[in-house]
């Protein structure tokens, strides 16, 4: 089984390999953080010259997720560009992002790198309350899917994106290309979901539980 | 101490002959030859030889005449921060008693910065500095006034320079002083080298000046009370004896060969000196006060002993240095006879070395090497072949961060060095472009280029860019470490340790570091915090694992000794024992054959492939090899090479060997297992930090980042996929390779050993037993790692008493 479904609050999901999430009740797919051009933010302010395919890959493969689970909604939880500015400075990448959200009706959750309107084909709102679960970028009050953290879990020597799923919040891990993350155990994470489950990506999605290492007193 | 028996020549100032009569020294020729020579000159000489006197004695020589202006006169380069601190010292002297007004002063990494800006306005007349220094400097604005009036440069170890990618830097930074000093004459100075033509031709051409290599070195193994032990390589055992062989020497080095063993060793031969004497430890994971503290009292006669890794073996001050021991095998013959070398003063008396194996493996191994010293066969010396392209993209940024630059001018000053000789102007201009655009197929930077061309000269489109560029500097992309300090809120400083290391430490694990037990608190601002628990054994003790690679040569040596019964007399009768009890459980390897076993361990299946035919032959093979594992299902989880055998493990045994050794189709379907390897993307990562495509992790940037980095795979993937005939995967490719044999060789090599010996054995055997405990293991991941992962997930739900439905709905948890 390279998926994983699981339920949280009542509802039925399914955490895909790729780092996305599938609502089936609400035909709808959930993903967290493309940041797409990201690469061009860095140039633009004098960082490393990235190879600018990035928002390229990350679309892609938006694209073919969308095609395998079928989903007719799409529902993306904040970060979508790496900042206002990278929203214009997509290139080759536009096209693509265009097409899809044609075929698709989307959901544009505002993050914290993207909190201006962006004009793209879709609803674009701060957050959203469906079927008792906030949809958010940034975790709140629960019960609530998220973002922004872009969590990482460490299992036989290797690091991965991974879902945090906690008695309050669903954490996404992040989606695009160039992203780095933080790990479950960090203080930042563990105050949201100090135990639960991880659903790790990669070739398939594993469940791995986990309780937060009790750290040393100070 | 040699009389003055010769008659000093004219040439020597006066004031300089009566130095040297009044230490009661006379020069050795070849120290005269290097202040006769007309331009450049290299230097070949063994440890002890007065080589850095030698390099130093023309400006010693133009002070005397008074032949010295204001500036920077002598620029001394060197391979480590604490040879530069020492020359300071040792040339502090005669130029005191010779009354010369000269300033000598040290640049690198540790120098304030208050007298680095200094420096850069009023530079001293003798500057002592490391390559990466020196790259620093010359990406300054002043650059060329503080280079113009420079007249010698001398280059130190640069046997050990040119190996890597720090010697192309270093010819890079030297094209461009001789741009800035037309006038300046180099010397290098190196220790004894198969090929000095070839280290002539890196420097771009000099006139090579051997001195008389003296008596040939005592070197022998040191009589032990106990055989080693079949793996390991800690030398543990044989403390008795070596703090026996120190009480009887005046002053031993004891070279260990990484800085976790060195730690061990020293604990153990602390634990057996029962007299007390004074015996220190020296590696470079200590922190630099400490490290300043051994090397004083070491030259100031203090002590009878220091156990050392390779932060002491290049060409420090060995002051009355008699005795060397080397615990663990040599690994190269060159590097067992550089390391003897001789001590100071004391040319004309054979150097006195012991070597200790430390597991019977290396007994065989010390045999081969003694073996080959008095054939006086060196191995032959790697062909350092064309300079990195990535050095040269970072050489490119800092020249913009000194000014705008001519790219013909350039050229030209680039290819008078030896590593980039033969660099065509393409691969200059595809260099350039990258540095100025990304290079990338796809033209996505041309607002934001890094580079931009104004009247025809390359500027830097944004200055403020030059401070990042200049953090970024250097060649050598170590992992990153973490100070480690006593206690909490800035305790003394004990030393570093590697972040994997301390990734993989729980609070209360206790580690050793400088010579004590310590226990792991916590990690706060990066700095990793310890009490120090010297009642409790180390629980962990690996860190900073350090793989050297033997010759080919050596290795071919060792086999030759294995197969031939007859020459087992020399062998002690425990090693005899040893070669007896692997032929009885598995086989021998025999020369002409593939000989392999397979045992079950601890729920992994070992294959052992003894082919003894080099570390990159059998790194290749592990590559080979495992990709048809994973299309034959074994599920292989990793694998190891080292000079004599590759040991893969696997999930599923390995029945029979025959079909994984055909030399045919031994490619197909080869590419992308190759391009997706731990190897590969290991190469890519060192690639983009010296090209300037990754940052460098700093220190204070690493506090807040918490999302900032992210790993140099995706971006190694995202460019296989989108861009790859790009600049920086050409040059992994072709890095990568360097580490890996030719595959025509070894299709050839399988051809002609085709007949394959393969045990299967009850358990490990006596040969695979230190190939366990080998560092540098490439992981695979593929089929069996992900088997691995699903079946530890399964079991950890299970273990938790979890599924999947109901999180929380109802419960609170």
């Amino acid at each position: 089984m390279s998926i994983c479904r699981f339920q949280f609050h009542g509802q039925d999901f399914t955490a895909r390999p790729s780092g996305a999430l599938y609502w089936p009740a609400q035909g709808a797919l959930m993903v967290a953080d493309l940041h797409l051009g990201k690469s061009e933010r860095m140039a633009r302010r004098g960082g490393a010259l990235l190879p600018p395919f990035e928002s390229l890959a990350t679309l892609e493969r938006l694209d073919a997720e969308l095609a395998a689970s079928g989903a007719q909604r799409l529902i993306c939880l904040g970060d979508s560009f790496d900042d206002d500015m990278a929203r214009e400075g997509l290139g080759a990448a536009e096209d693509r992002l265009r097409a899809l959200c044609q075929r698709h009706a989307v959901i544009w959750v505002a993050g914290n790198h993207d909190p201006a309107p962006h004009g793209l084909a879709g609803v674009q709102v701060d957050e959203m309350h469906i079927a008792g679960l906030y949809l958010r970028h940034i975790a709140g009050e629960g019960p609530d899917i998220s973002g922004h953290y872009h969590p990482k879990f460490r299992v036989l020597g290797q690091r991965r994106r991974a879902f945090l799923l906690g008695a309050q919040h669903l954490i996404l891990p992040s989606f695009g290309a160039y992203t780095g993350g933080l790990d479950h155990d960090d203080p930042a994470l563990r105050a949201l979901v100090p135990e639960g489950i991880a659903i790790v990506t990669g070739q398939r999605a594993h469940a791995i539980p986990f309780k937060a290492a009790l750290q040393p007193q100070r | 101490m040699p009389a003055l028996d010769r008659t000093v020549p004219s040439d020597l100032p006066a004031p300089l002959s009566g130095w040297f009569a009044a230490q009661g020294w006379a020069p050795h020729p070849h120290q005269l030859d290097m202040l006769q020579a007309a331009g450049d000159a290299l230097l070949i000489a063994s440890t002890g030889g007065g080589k850095t006197l030698a390099g130093f004695l023309p400006t010693l020589a133009a002070a005397c005449a008074g032949d010295m202006a204001q500036g920077l006169h002598t620029l001394y380069v060197s391979p480590l921060k604490a040879l530069t601190h020492d020359i300071a010292r040792n040339l502090a002297r005669p130029v005191a008693e010779l009354g010369l007004d000269l300033r000598i002063e040290d640049r690198t990494g540790d120098t304030s910065a208050t007298r680095r800006a200094r420096q850069r306005v009023d530079p001293p007349h003798i500057l002592l500095t490391t390559p990466e220094s020196l790259a620093l400097m010359l990406s300054y604005p002043e650059a060329p006034r503080i280079f113009k009036g420079l007249r010698r440069v001398v280059i130190d170890e640069i046997h050990a320079l040119a190996e890597s990618k720090r010697g192309d830097q270093l010819m890079l930074g030297l094209s461009r002083l001789r741009t800035l000093a037309p006038g300046l004459r180099v010397a290098g100075l190196s220790a004894t080298v198969e090929n000095p033509a070839r280290l002539a031709r890196f420097m771009g051409g000099a006139e090579v000046i051997r001195a008389d290599p003296g008596p040939a070195p005592d070197i022998a193994m040191l009589q032990v009370s106990a055989p080693p032990p079949w793996s390991g390589a800690g030398g543990a055992y044989a403390a008795r004896d070596v703090m026996r062989a120190i009480s009887e020497a005046r002053l031993a080095l004891v070279f260990i060969n990484t800085r976790a063993q060195a730690e061990l060793f020293f604990q153990a031969l602390w634990a057996v000196n029962d007299t007390n004497l004074p015996i220190a430890l020296h590696h470079g994971s200590l922190a630099r006060e400490q490290r300043r503290k051994v090397e004083a009292a070491m030259a100031a006669g203090e002590l009878r002993a220091v156990v050392a890794t390779g932060s002491l073996d290049l060409g420090l001050d060995w002051g009355d240095v008699d005795l060397v021991l080397q615990i663990g095998a040599p690994k190269n013959i060159k590097r067992l006879v550089q390391r003897i070398g001789r001590a100071n003063h004391r040319y004309d008396t054979p150097s006195r070395a012991r070597i200790v194996p430390a597991n019977r493996f290396e007994v065989l191994e010390c045999v081969a090497a003694l073996r080959a010293v008095e054939a006086g066969e060196l191995d032959g010396d790697e062909d350092a072949g064309q300079g990195g392209r990535d050095v040269l993209c970072q050489h490119l940024m800092l020249l913009a961060c000194a000014g705008p630059f001519d790219a013909d001018a350039v050229y030209a000053e680039i290819t008078q060095v030896g590593p980039y000789a033969g660099l065509s102007r393409a691969d200059f201009d595809a260099c350039l472009d990258f540095v100025a655009t990304g290079g990338y197929a796809l033209r996505a930077y041309d607002r934001w280029q890094r580079l931009v061309q104004r009247d025809g000269l390359w500027h830097l489109r944004d200055p403020r860019a030059a401070r990042d560029i200049r953090m970024n500097i250097g060649t050598i992309v170590a992992p990153e470490l973490l100070s480690v300090r006593r206690g909490p809120r800035g305790g003394a400083p004990l030393g570093e340790i590697e972040e994997s290391f301390a990734a993989s430490l729980l609070p209360g694990d206790t580690f050793l570091i400088g010579g004590q037990t310590v226990r792991y608190d916590r990690l706060r601002d990066m700095v990793v915090e310890v009490t120090p628990q010297p009642t409790r054994e180390p629980k962990i003790a690996v860190f900073n694992g350090l793989k050297m690679a033997t010759s080919t040569e050596l290795s071919a040596r060792v086999l030759a000794l294995i197969g031939d019964r007859d020459a087992w007399g020399a062998l002690p009768a425990h090693i005899r024992d040893w070669l007896a009890l692997q032929a009885e459980i598995a086989a021998l390897p025999r020369p002409g054959t593939m000989t392999c076993e397979s045992f079950l361990r601890a729920g992994r299946w070992y294959f052992a492939l003894y082919s003894f035919a080099g570390r990159n032959a059998n790194q290749t093979l592990g590559l080979l090899l495992t990709h048809r594992m994973e299309t034959a299902g074994l599920a292989p989880l990793g694998f190891v090479a080292t000079d004599y055998a590759l040991l893969i493990w696997s999930l599923e045994p390995v029945r029979d060997p025959a079909p994984l050794l055909d030399a045919r189709g031994l490619r197909d379907g080869l590419q992308d297992w190759l391009a997706e390897n731990a190897v590969m993307k290991r190469t890519f990562r060192a690639v983009a930090t010296v090209a300037g495509l990754l940052q460098r992790n700093l220190p204070g940037q690493r506090k807040s980042g918490k999302q900032a980095t992210f790993s140099s795979d995706i971006l190694y993937d995202t460019l296989r996929k989108f861009d790859p005939d790009h600049l920086l995967l050409q040059i992994t490719r072709r890095e990568a390779m360097r580490g890996l044999a030719d595959f025509g060789r070894i299709e050839e090599m399988l051809r002609n050993r085709s007949a394959i010996i393969h045990s299967r054995a009850p358990h490990v055997t006596p040969f695979a037993a230190p190939l366990l405990l080998e560092a540098g293991r490439i992981p695979i991941r593929a089929s069996g790692s992900e088997r691995l992962l699903e079946e530890e997930a399964a079991r950890m739900m299970a273990e938790a008493g979890l599924t999947l439905d109901g999180l929380g709905a109802t419960r609170g948890t």
